[in-house]
C-alpha cells in the first residue's frame, strides 16, 4: 500500500504500471481475485460510457436547474468552429452529459464522488480512441485514476461538505490528469506533476450548491474540471513540473479544507448558493 | 498523515449509483442498508436524525428517500430507490424525519432510530465521501465500523457463552479477528456483536447462524 504519492511513485517502479501496482494493492487488502477486480471495475467504465452516451443525447434534471447543455455542446462541436479544441470540448461536452445524468437520478459512477463523476468519464471517452486505447487500457486508466485518487482521499479528502469543491472535482480532476499522462506515454513522475499543477488551480475552490442541489454550478465545475485535466496532462507531459512537491500541496489542499466555514462547504449557505437568483429558486423548487 | 479512511481503489472508483450524490445519496443508502442488516426485522417505525449538511440539503440531494430505501434493503444503484418513501408508506412503517442544528463529529451524519415492539435501535452513522460510510455509535456505545472491512454482525439472544462459540468459529477457521464490538439493545433480550475480521471463508456466515440463541448474522466487506 502507497500512502504518499511519493511512494505511489517509487513503488509503481516495481511494478509494469501504476494499474498494476494498483491492482496488487487491491488483492493484498481485499478477498478479492484480480479477474474480479477487472470484472468490477469493466462494470464501472460500461455506466461511465453509457452516461456520457444518455447525457449527450439530452436529459432534463428533476427540478428542470440543469439539463441538455452537453446537447448544445454536441452542436456546437459538430458545426466544427470553435476556439479551444475538438479534444478538449469533447472532454467538456462528456463532462456535463454525466452530470446531467446523475442530475436526473439516473444511472452513474462515482469518480470519487457522484457530483464529480464528469470529469474521469468525460476526459477517458474524449481521449481513447484518439489514442487508441484498447479495452484493458480503459479499465488501467481507472485503476491509476483510483491509485492517485486513494492518496488525495485520505491525506485531504474528496466531500465536498468535508473540504469545499477544492476536495472534489480537485480531485476527480487531478486523478484523471495524472491518468492521462500516463495514458498518452508520459512517466510517473510526470503524472506526478499534472496532479500538483491541477491541485494548485483548484485549491480554495468552495462547495455552494444552489438549493442544496447538486446540479448549479456542480456541472459546469466538472465541465471545467475536466478541460483542466487535459491542459494540466498537456503541461506536465511539455516537461512542466511544479515547484512545490506533490504531496506538499495536497496537505495545503486539507488545510485549506479545514479553514473553510461551514457556508461553502456543501450546506447551501454561502457562495453562488447565498445569490438572490439562488434564494428565489430554493423558494420556487421547495416552497 | 491523517487517518487513513480510504482502503479500496473501488472507494475511488465506484460505487456505479442512482444520482445525484454519492454522499446524500448512495453513501446514506449505504448507512441504511447497514442499519436495517444490524435490525435484523422491518421495522414499524423510523426516525431519522439529520445533522450539519444531511439536515440543511436533505431533500434537495434524496438524502431521505436514500436512507429509507437502503432500510428497505435497497442497494445505491437500486432504480427503485426513488420510491421509497412511498414502498414504506405502503408496507405500514412510520417515517419521521427531524433536522437537528447540533453539532456532531462529521457533517454528514444521520442518526437513524428504528423500533418494532420492544426491539430497537439506535445509530449513527457518517457518509465520508465517494459514497463510504462509517457507522461510529451504536445504542450509545461508540464503535468504529467501516466498509471495506470484512465484517460480521451478528444478533444473537443475551445468553452466557455466545461470545466463546463465535470466537471459536474463527478460531477453528484459523480467521484473526481484528476487532470485535459487544453490545445490548437499549430495551430487549438481544445482544450484538460487530467482529471485523483479517479473512473470509464461505462456510463461517452458515456457522455462525446454526449456534444455538442466534437471531441473525450478515457479513459486510
Amino acid at each position: 500500500m502507497f500512502y504518499t504519492i511519493k511512494e505511489l511513485v517509487a513503488q509503481s517502479h516495481d511494478y509494469p504500471s501504476v494499474a498494476e501496482l494498483m491492482i496488487a494493492v487491491e488483492l493484498e487488502n481485499t478477498t478479492r481475485t484480480r479477474e474480479q477486480v477487472r470484472e468490477l471495475m469493466a462494470r464501472n467504465l460500461e455506466v461511465m460510457t453509457q452516461s456520457v452516451a444518455e447525457g449527450v443525447a439530452g436529459v432534463q434534471s428533476v427540478t428542470g436547474l440543469t439539463g441538455g447543455e452537453a446537447k448544445k455542446l454536441d452542436d456546437y462541436i459538430a458545426a466544427g468552429d470553435w476556439l479551444s479544441g475538438e479534444p478538449i470540448l469533447e472532454a467538456v461536452r462528456n463532462a456535463v452529459a454525466v452530470n446531467e445524468v446523475n442530475a436526473k437520478m439516473g444511472l452513474i459512477c462515482a469518480t470519487p464522488t457522484a457530483g464529480s463523476a464528469g470529469v474521469l468519464a468525460g476526459v477517458l471517452t474524449a481521449v481513447r480512441e484518439r489514442l487508441n486505447l484498447s479495452h484493458d487500457q480503459q479499465v488501467d486508466f481507472l485503476f491509476t485514476a483510483g491509485a492517485f485518487g486513494l492518496v488525495i482521499a485520505n491525506n485531504a479528502g474528496i466531500a465536498g461538505a468535508e473540504g469545499g469543491c477544492q476536495e472534489e472535482v480537485g480531485s476527480a480532476s487531478a486523478m484523471a490528469a495524472a491518468s492521462l499522462v500516463l495514458a498518452k506515454g508520459g512517466t510517473v513522475e510526470q503524472a506526478s506533476a499534472a496532479v500538483a499543477i491541477t491541485l494548485q488551480n483548484m485549491l480554495g475552490l468552495v462547495c455552494d450548491p444552489v438549493a442544496g442541489l447538486v446540479e448549479v454550478p456542480c456541472v459546469k465545475r466538472n465541465a471545467l474540471g475536466a478541460s483542466q485535466a487535459m491542459v494540466s496532462a498537456d503541461m506536465a507531459l511539455a516537461g512542466m513540473i511544479s515547484v512545490i512537491p506533490t504531496d506538499e500541496v495536497i496537505e495545503a489542499v486539507r488545510k485549506v479544507g479545514v479553514q473553510l466555514p461551514s457556508s461553502l462547504r456543501e450546506t447551501g449557505e454561502g457562495g453562488l448558493a447565498a445569490t438572490p437568483t439562488a434564494v428565489r429558486l430554493k423558494q420556487e423548487i421547495f416552497g | 498523515m491523517p487517518e487513513v479512511r480510504f482502503h479500496s481503489v473501488f472507494d475511488i472508483i465506484g460505487p456505479v449509483m442512482v444520482g445525484p450524490s454519492s454522499s446524500h445519496t448512495a453513501g446514506a443508502s449505504r448507512i441504511g442498508r447497514v442499519v436495517r442488516n444490524i435490525f435484523g426485522e422491518a421495522p414499524a417505525r423510523i426516525d431519522v436524525y439529520l445533522y450539519e449538511s444531511f439536515a440543511k440539503t436533505y431533500r434537495g440531494h434524496g438524502t431521505d428517500v436514500a436512507i429509507i430505501g437502503g432500510l428497505l434493503g435497497m442497494a445505491p444503484d437500486d432504480p427503485h430507490l426513488r420510491d421509497s418513501l412511498r414502498l414504506a408508506h405502503e408496507a405500514g412503517i412510520k417515517v419521521t424525519f427531524i433536522p437537528k442544528s447540533d453539532k456532531v463529529d462529521h457533517p454528514n451524519s444521520a442518526r437513524i432510530v428504528l423500533q418494532k415492539g420492544d426491539h430497537k435501535l439506535s445509530v449513527l452513522g457518517e457518509s465520508i465521501g465517494g459514497g463510504n460510510i462509517r457507522i461510529t455509535e451504536l445504542n450509545g456505545f461508540k464503535i468504529s465500523l467501516s466498509m471495506g472491512t470484512p465484517t460480521y454482525i451478528t444478533i444473537h439472544d443475551d445468553v452466557p457463552g455466545m461470545i466463546a462459540a463465535v470466537t471459536k468459529i474463527f478460531s477453528d477457521s484459523g480467521i484473526n479477528i481484528g476487532t470485535m464490538t459487544v453490545t445490548r439493545e437499549a430495551k430487549g433480550e438481544h445482544a450484538i456483536m460487530i467482529i471485523e475480521v483479517d479473512g473470509y471463508q464461505a462456510d463461517i456466515l452458515a456457522r455462525l447462524k446454526a449456534i444455538p440463541h442466534m437471531v441473525n448474522v450478515t457479513y459486510f466487506e
